[in-house]
C-alpha cells in the first residue's frame, strides 16, 4: 500500500492504494467518481479516458503511482453544463450518444487534440481518433459534432 | 454512497405519495416499502393492466408521468413515447416525464425488443392517455357546469369555448390523485400487451406534437456525465465480484483452491456447483482476486468444437433439427426440372458477438423481505421472473430496476449477470455489485448464430424467374431464450443445476418478390454443446436478419446479372407491394443509381469503385440501401463512402430521433459486414477483446449517409432501427459485385477474403 497524492479536476486528492492499481479504479472506488468507465481495462477502447497534465490517457492500465504530483482532469472536469467545453455542447446539439459509454473516450481524445490542432481536417481526425471505440454506430455523428465544435472554436 | 437513482423531486415525492416508490436518499427501495402508504394519502391502485393508473398519472403541478414497461437505449423511444402522451392528452411535449423499465412501476411489456417500442409499445400509452383525457374533460364538464361537446384543452387546462374564463386545470381535478378506472387488458403479456378504452384516440390530422423534431433527454446527462449507469450503483455495505468462467468450454469445477487469493486482504470465494466468484469490498481487490484464484476444472468433453474453418461444412452435414417452411407456394419440385436455366449459389455468416462498449454489470440486494436488482438487461419484468426462480422467490419479492448499461442489441451478457448479482448477493448475505471483464462480454455472451443460406432460381427461356427458393441453416436464434425469464437460459442457473432448455427458431427473408413458385425455409441444428457454451445462441440486432439478407438480398443481385437486368429494374419487377416499390425507387433517385446491365467496375487501377443495392421488409417497416464503396486492390480493404437509405415505417413520431437511429443500424450493419467474427479453437472462444473481436474503427466510418424518410401518417407507425441493418451486409456486397466483378459470399469482407477474390477473378 502507498499514499498517492495528485490532483482530480482541480482538486488536491490522496489515495491509499496498491500502486499496480489503475488509476481508474482510485477514481471510480477510491474518490467515488462514476465517470471514467470500464470498458476493457486493455487500454484498447478509450471509455476510461483521462488527460494526465492535458495529455489523454487509458486510465485502466495507468497505474496510480505513475500519477503522484500529476494533474487529473475527467469529463465533469473537462466542462460542466453550466461552464460546456465546445466538444460537449456540440455532442449535445448533434445528439450524438446513444447508449454514450464510450463518450469520455472520444471527447478527452479529441479535445486534446484539437487543442494542438484546431483546424485538423477529416482525415486527420480520423487518424487522431483512432483505436477508440463506439459499439451503437455513431461514428459519423461523432465527426459531425467535432467539426461543429472546430467551428465554434475558431 | 447512496442509491444513486436520480428522479426530479415532483416526481419522486408524487410517486412516494402514491406508495409506489420510496427510493429514500440513503437506502434503495424494497419491495415492502415500495407497497407501504404513506398515512394520508390515497392508495395508488395495484400494478395491473387494468388499472389506468398504471399508465398515467397527473402530477400535483400538472406534470404527466407515463408509466412505460420499455425502455429507451438511446434511440428517442422515451421522447417518442412522451410526444405520443402528449397529443392524446392535450399537454405540452415538456409536462410529460416517462419512467421506464422498473418492475414496481410499469406493466411487463416485454422491454426492450426488436423495435417494437412504438409499434406495440405506445399502444397502451395512447390509448391510457386519451382515456385520462376523457376522464378528465368530464370531471371538468361537471365542475363547469359546461356539457363535454363545448369544452376545449389547451395544454392540460379545460375551458369552455364559449368563454373562456370557465376553466379547470388537470391539475386542480386530480393533481396527485388516482383515476381509480378499470381499462380492458387485452390478457397479454410482454411486446403485444394493450388495453382496449372507451375514448377515442385523436386521428392523425390531430397530432401538434408527434411528427416533429424532439431533442432526446438523456444526452446531456451521458456528455457531462451526470447520469448513472448501471455501473454507478452503489450500495452500503457492497460488495464487488467477478464471476469466474472456465478457460475452456465444457468445464465442472473439480476443486477452488481458496487459498490462492489470501494474499488479497478480505477476498473471498463463494462457490456453488460450477458457479465460482471472488468477492472483495474493493473493486480492484476483487480483479485481483480473480486472476489469482486457482481452480481445478474437470474437462466434460473433449473439443466440443469443431476446427473454425469447417463451421459452415458442420452447420451443412449436421443433422436438421427442426424445418419450418413459412412461404410455400406454387410447385417448387416441379418448376425446377423443367426449367431452362438453373441459378444456385451458398452464404456463409460468421458467430458474432453483441460485444457491448463495456461487460455487463449489475448490483443486487437480496434481502429477507425483498430482493432488489439493479441492471442493464433489456427485460427487467422477465429478469423479474427469472431472479425469483432463482432464488426460490415468489416473483412479487423481487423488484428489477432497469439502469442504462454499456450498451444493448439482444440477449447480451446483460441477462447473465443480473441473476449472478442476484445469487451473489444471496451466497453472500450482502448487497453485491457484479461487472464482467472484456472477455466475459465478448467470449461469454450469447452470440448471434453462424449459418449456411442456400438459393437457387429457375429461370425460363426468356429469363423470367419462375421458380426460387431460399433455404437458410443454422444454429437457433433462440438456443438461449431472448429474456432470462427461466433460469435455465442464463450461465449461473445451468452452472448451478437448472437443465439447459434449448429452443429451435430462425427466420426467412422478409419481401414481396412475386415468383410464382417460392419456397422460403429455415433449418435449425443442434447447438454445438449443451450446457453453457461460449457458442450458445441468442437474439443479436435484428435477430437473423443481416445474416438471412446477406444471402437473400446478394441472390437477387446474382437474377438480375445472370439476366442482364439493372439491380434497381430487377427488383422492380418482381416487388408486389406498392409501398416496397416506392422505397426502393426512393432510394435509388436519392443516390443518383446508374442503371447497369452488369457490373461496372473498370478492371484495372488500384481503386475500384462501385455500387449497389438491397431491400427488405421488417415488421411493417420497408427500407432500401444503397451503398457506394471503394475497393483497394493492393490491400484488399473495403471503405464504404456513402449510405443511401430510404425508410418507410408508417407514421413517423420523431424524425430526427429516426434519422439518427437509423445512421447507427449502418453502422453497426457495415462493421458486421466488413469486421466482426467470433473465433474460436477446439475448446474455447479465442475473440476475449478489440484485438482478437475487432470491430470498425472511425476511419472505416462512412463519409455520408443520406435518410430519405418517408412519411406515412395514415398508417399506424412500426419498428424502426432494426429494419436498416439488414440490408446493409447485401448492399455492400452487391456494391463489391458492381466495383469488381467478383462475388463475395462470405462474412465478414475481410482484406484476406477480397484480395483471394480478386487474384481468382
Amino acid at each position: 500500500m502507498a499514499s498517492i497524492k495528485f490532483a482530480v479536476d482541480g482538486k488536491a486528492v490522496t489515495v491509499n492504494a496498491d500502486p499496480s492499481m489503475p488509476l481508474l479504479y482510485a477514481l471510480r472506488n477510491d474518490l467515488e467518481m462514476g465517470n471514467p468507465h470500464f470498458g476493457c481495462g486493455l487500454a484498447q477502447c478509450g471509455a476510461c479516458t483521462v488527460h494526465l497534465n492535458g495529455e489523454p490517457v487509458r486510465s485502466c492500465v495507468m497505474p496510480i503511482s505513475a500519477v503522484a504530483g500529476k494533474k487529473v482532469t475527467t469529463l465533469q472536469g473537462l466542462g460542466t453544463p453550466k461552464k460546456p467545453h465546445p466538444l460537449q455542447v456540440a455532442w449535445v446539439e448533434e445528439q450524438v450518444p446513444q447508449c454514450g459509454y464510450c463518450v469520455n473516450g472520444w471527447i478527452m481524445t479529441a479535445a486534446a487534440f484539437l487543442k494542438k490542432n484546431p483546424k485538423a481536417n477529416d482525415a486527420q481526425l480520423r487518424e487522431a481518433l483512432a483505436g477508440l471505440k463506439c459499439r451503437c454506430g455513431t461514428h459519423v455523428a461523432i465527426l459531425r459534432a467535432i467539426k461543429r465544435a472546430q467551428q465554434q472554436m475558431a | 454512497m447512496n442509491a444513486r437513482i436520480d428522479m426530479p423531486l415532483s416526481r419522486r415525492e408524487f410517486l412516494k405519495s402514491t406508495g409506489a416508490l420510496i427510493v429514500s436518499a440513503a437506502m434503495p427501495a424494497l419491495i415492502g416499502e415500495a407497497l407501504a402508504q404513506a398515512p394520508g394519502l390515497s392508495a395508488r391502485p395495484p400494478l395491473l393492466p387494468t388499472e389506468l393508473d398504471s399508465w398515467v398519472a397527473i402530477l400535483p403541478d400538472g406534470k404527466v408521468v407515463a408509466f412505460f414497461g420499455k425502455m429507451d437505449m438511446g434511440q428517442c423511444l422515451d421522447v417518442a413515447i412522451a410526444q405520443i402522451v402528449a397529443d392524446e392528452l392535450d399537454v405540452a411535449f415538456e409536462k410529460v416525464e416517462v419512467v421506464m423499465g422498473d418492475t414496481a412501476l410499469t406493466c411487463n411489456q416485454g422491454g426492450a425488443s426488436g423495435s417494437t417500442g412504438i409499434f406495440q409499445g405506445a399502444r397502451p400509452l395512447r390509448n391510457a392517455a386519451a382515456e385520462a383525457r376523457r376522464l378528465l374533460v368530464e370531471q371538468a364538464s361537471g365542475k363547469l357546469g359546461v356539457p363535454v361537446t363545448n369544452l376545449r384543452v389547451d395544454d392540460g387546462v379545460v375551458s369552455a369555448i364559449a368563454d373562456p374564463s370557465k376553466r379547470v386545470s388537470y391539475a386542480e381535478l386530480i393533481g396527485g390523485g388516482h383515476f381509480n378506472h378499470q381499462v380492458e387488458w387485452n390478457k397479454q403479456t410482454g411486446n403485444p400487451m394493450d388495453i382496449k378504452v372507451q375514448a377515442k384516440v385523436k386521428s392523425p390530422s390531430e397530432y401538434r406534437v408527434v411528427g416533429k423534431s424532439f431533442a432526446r433527454r438523456d444526452v446531456a446527462g451521458k456528455v457531462y456525465r451526470t447520469a448513472k449507469y448501471v455501473t454507478d450503483v452503489s450500495l452500503p455495505g457492497m460488495l464487488h465480484a467477478r464471476v469466474i468462467r472456465p478457460a475452456r468450454a465444457a468445464c465442472t469445477v473439480a476443486d477452488v483452491d481458496e487459498s490462492s487469493i489470501r494474499a488479497v486482504k478480505g477476498a473471498r470465494v463463494v462457490r456453488e456447483k460450477d458457479f465460482v466468484a471472488v468477492l472483495a469490498a474493493h473493486e480492484w481487490d476483487a480483479v485481483r482476486a480473480s486472476r489469482m484464484l486457482k481452480i481445478d476444472w474437470n474437462h466434460a468433453k473433449e473439443n466440443p468444437f469443431p476446427p473454425m474453418a469447417e463451421l459452415h461444412d458442420h452447420i451443412r452435414k449436421a443433422p436438421v433439427h427442426k424445418r419450418e417452411e413459412p412461404v410455400k407456394r406454387g410447385d417448387i419440385g416441379g418448376v425446377f426440372k423443367t426449367a431452362a436455366r438453373v441459378v444456385e449459389a451458398e452464404y456463409e455468416w460468421p458467430f458474432q458477438s453483441h460485444a457491448s462498449m463495456g461487460p455487463a454489470c449489475a448490483v443486487a440486494d437480496v434481502r429477507d423481505d425483498g430482493v432488489t436488482v439493479w441492471s442493464g438487461t433489456q427485460k427487467p419484468h422477465f429478469g423479474q421472473l427469472g431472479v425469483a426462480r432463482l432464488l426460490g422467490l415468489p416473483p412479487e419479492k423481487v423488484r428489477v430496476i432497469w439502469v442504462p448499461g454499456p450498451g444493448s442489441y439482444g440477449r447480451n451478457d446483460a441477462g447473465d449477470a443480473a441473476l449472478d448479482a442476484a445469487k451473489l448477493s444471496k451466497l453472500a448475505g450482502k448487497p453485491v455489485r457484479v461487472q464482467g471483464m472484456r472477455q466475459d462480454g465478448i467470449a461469454w455472451d450469447p452470440k448471434g448464430p453462424a449459418c449456411v443460406h442456400r438459393a437457387r432460381a429457375a429461370l425460363d427461356a426468356s429469363g423470367k424467374v419462375i421458380g426460387y427458393e431460399f433455404v437458410s441453416k443454422g444454429f437457433s436464434r433462440i438456443n438461449i431464450q431472448t429474456n432470462e425469464s427461466d433460469p435455465s437460459h442464463s450461465l449461473v442457473g445451468m452452472s448451478t443445476g437448472f437443465p439447459p432448455k434449448p429452443n429451435d427458431g430462425f427466420g426467412v427473408p422478409a419481401e414481396s418478390y412475386g415468383f410464382e413458385n417460392k419456397l422460403l425455409a429455415w433449418e435449425t441444428i443442434a447447438p454445438l454443446l449443451d450446457s453453457c457454451s461460449p457458442l450458445r445462441s441468442a437474439h443479436l440486432r435484428d435477430p437473423v436478419g443481416p445474416e438471412i439478407h446477406f444471402g437473400s438480398e446478394q441472390f437477387i443481385d446474382e437474377l438480375a446479372a445472370a439476366t442482364n437486368e439493372d439491380p434497381v429494374a430487377f427488383r422492380l419487377k418482381y416487388v408486389t407491394a406498392p409501398r416496397d416499390a416506392a422505397v426502393i425507387r426512393a432510394a435509388a433517385e436519392k443516390a443518383g443509381w446508374r442503371p447497369r446491365s452488369g457490373p461496372r467496375g473498370a478492371r484495372s487501377g488500384d481503386v475500384l469503385t462501385g455500387s449497389g443495392i438491397a431491400y427488405a421488409q421488417r415488421g411493417g417497416t420497408i427500407v432500401a440501401a444503397v451503398a457506394e464503396i471503394e475497393v483497394e486492390r493492393k490491400t484488399g480493404r473495403i471503405r464504404a463512402k456513402k449510405f443511401t437509405i430510404a425508410h418507410d415505417c408508417g407514421l413517423i413520431i420523431n424524425p430526427e430521433g429516426l434519422r439518427y437511429t437509423i445512421e447507427g443500424n449502418v453502422v453497426h450493419g457495415l462493421s458486421r459486414t466488413l469486421f466482426e467474427e467470433v473465433r474460436f479453437d477446439r475448446e474455447k472462444v479465442t475473440s476475449v477483446d478489440w484485438l482478437s473481436y475487432p470491430i470498425l474503427d472511425i476511419a472505416d466510418a462512412p463519409e455520408a449517409i443520406e435518410v430519405v424518410l418517408i412519411n406515412h401518417p395514415e398508417i399506424a407507425p412500426t419498428g424502426a432501427g432494426e429494419p436498416t441493418i439488414r440490408v446493409i451486409p447485401a448492399a455492400v456486397a452487391n456494391a463489391f459485385f458492381d466495383a469488381t466483378g467478383v462475388r463475395l459470399r462470405k462474412v465478414p469482407l475481410t482484406p484476406e477474403r477480397v484480395k483471394a477474390a480478386l487474384a481468382r477473378a
